[in-house]
């Protein structure tokens, strides 16, 4: 049987798509009211997902005391109230899209030491949300 | 293949205590969870089944007869209870999200003979659930 255990963080921040690859119209065109020079907000959710074997004393995969301060000092810290294309480093050069902010937050919380993490959902509304489990075994990136 | 999930919802009552910790030991892993009254939560439980609809019914399995299995196997066993002491199949273990997750999938996969289980998902709170699947080749190992 495999067990994951899950659990949902939030944050809440700005981001301005545009990309520096792009001239002011196709930046307006692709990315439409996103593109707003003074940039906009979201309330964002994130699930976390780990997977190991279940302490027999304990009864857990992970105690949530060490992922809840895990996730609160690699994600929650640095990205809630704040602008995320210019206060966070990675996002000077990549466009903070929800795609890319779910890969950013998996390659931070891919260094979790207690359990094996699974998969990363970000919530951008309660309308929108993506997934990523990183990239397969073997692959160049 | 079609999955459908069923939704149900108990209550339930438990605490974490570890009968080989000492008593400071239970409080520093266990946190709040060990307050020796116990404390609940309103759990919700997703169980999806796999399966190809029946040509002549349009079915993967009869809902109703799901419904029933559910009834049987976790409402009756664990609602309104205290889970350390009322449910034997909890007995000697923490009773963590993980592993009544466990248990309810061992309750339930022998029961689902039309399709087979393919995951149960239970949320302790809307923040915090676990998902058990089957290691797939049909057979579940037994920790």
């Amino acid at each position: 049987m495999k067990i994951h255990l899950t659990r949902r963080y939030k944050f809440c921040a700005s981001h301005r798509l545009h990309s520096s690859q792009l001239g002011a119209e196709e930046n307006r065109r692709v990315y439409g009211k996103c593109n707003n020079p003074y940039g906009h907000g979201h309330n964002y959710v994130v699930e976390m997902a780990v997977s190991g074997p279940v302490d027999p004393a304990t009864g857990m995969i992970a105690n949530l005391s060490d992922l809840d301060s895990f996730v609160d000092r690699e994600v929650i810290e640095p990205f809630d109230h704040k602008y995320l294309n210019v206060e966070i480093e990675e996002f000077r050069d990549v466009v903070p899209t929800s795609e890319n902010i779910c890969i950013e937050i998996f390659n931070r919380l891919r260094k979790f030491p207690f359990a094996k993490l699974e998969r990363v959902r970000v919530e951008e509304t309660s309308l929108n949300s993506f997934e990523y489990t990183g990239e397969p075994v073997g692959s160049s990136r | 293949m079609v999955y459908l999930t069923r939704k149900i919802e108990f209550s339930a009552s438990h605490l974490y205590h570890n009968p080989a910790f000492s008593a400071e030991e239970n409080r520093r892993v266990f946190g709040k969870c060990n307050n020796p009254h116990g404390h609940g939560h309103n759990y919700v439980l997703e169980v999806t089944v796999a399966g190809e609809p029946n040509p002549a019914t349009g079915m993967v399995l009869d809902l109703k007869e799901l419904k029933e299995i559910l009834q049987r196997e976790v409402t009756d066993r664990m609602d309104h209870r205290f889970l350390n002491y009322e449910v034997p199949e909890l007995s000697g273990q923490i009773p963590t999200c993980e592993n009544i997750a466990a248990v309810i999938w061992r309750l339930l996969e022998p029961k689902i003979t039309q399709g087979s289980l393919h995951r149960v998902r239970l949320y302790e709170t809307p923040d915090l659930f676990v998902d058990c699947y089957g290691d797939g080749n049909g057979a579940v190992a037994l920790q």
